[in-house]
């Protein structure tokens, strides 16, 4: 079960690494630790995609994870330049402090 | 083939290893060297799939990249404070059973059906290596998704440039 690495391998770890990412968005309160999180979890997916390239044998799945990194890094860019304007604004980074638009 | 399981457990432990240590760390500048370290781990497991390409892209970009931004970031914006308070919102339980439980409906799924995912027979040796093939399929069958990303960055660029500004 343990020894011949196959997809399914790949697959559980990536499974593990989306729980931890999703754990930290939910739970962390610190918006600067939410952002790496979502790294996290952009990561747990391009494990799968590349877990699938190898089991279908063609590189497609490698394609659409440079697709995936890409949007990684303008989410990134835009949402550190968002926390910059509130920390400007608002003097906080607590996710939970930021509740101006909460019922 | 023990080589490769072992470099799969090898680089499975410190990815892993990094993720927890990134979302538990008090002080943000810990919890980047740990992404760092976790990013490192998906790069090897990158290198063990044959994608050698995307292995380069991971390290220069990611580790080089955008680890670099958040490390900026974290120095511009003063967290000495938030260092001291509650690190975790009150709802942390309900979360973590949450993903636990859909974690474990996941890898009960995926060890039912593990059969089915034995890795594909090695194929033929194909003409070029993994970066020709790569850029045959992105610039033949990808063309107009690629395009729309280099659109999707530029919106980016403008935004954050933006945001970040003096007064918004």
């Amino acid at each position: 079960m343990l020894y011949p690495i196959t997809a399914t391998h790949y697959l559980v770890l990536g499974a593990a690494m989306l729980a931890i990412g999703t754990i930290g968005v939910l739970a962390r309160r610190n918006i600067v630790v939410i952002l790496m999180a979502i790294e996290l979890i952009l990561n747990a997916v391009n494990i799968n995609l590349i877990a699938f390239s190898r089991h279908l044998g063609q590189v497609h799945g490698q394609v659409f994870a440079i697709f995936v990194i890409t949007v990684a890094v303008a989410e990134a860019a835009v949402g550190l330049g968002i926390l910059i304007a509130l920390f400007r604004n608002r003097e906080t980074v607590q996710a939970d402090e930021i509740n101006l638009l909460k019922w | 083939m023990w080589v490769d399981a072992f470099f799969f457990y090898l680089f499975a432990a410190i990815t892993l290893t990094g993720a927890v240590l990134t979302i538990t760390r008090r002080n943000a500048v810990h919890s980047a060297m740990s992404l760092i370290l976790s990013l490192i781990g998906v790069a090897g497991l990158f290198l063990l799939q044959r994608a050698e390409f995307l292995f380069a892209v991971q390290i220069v970009l990611y580790v080089g990249g955008i680890m670099v931004l958040f490390l900026f970031v974290i120095m511009l914006v003063n967290l000495d404070q938030a260092a001291r308070m509650r690190q975790f919102s009150g709802q942390w339980w309900l979360a973590l059973a949450c993903v636990l439980a859909i974690l474990a409906e996941i890898v009960y799924v995926l060890g039912r059906g593990s059969r089915v995912f034995q890795f594909a027979p090695p194929a033929p040796p194909a003409q070029g290596g993994n970066v020709e093939q790569v850029a045959d399929v992105l610039f033949k069958q990808y063309l107009v998704p690629f395009e729309l990303a280099s659109i999707l960055l530029l919106a980016a660029i403008v935004g954050s440039v933006i945001m970040a500004r003096k007064r918004v």
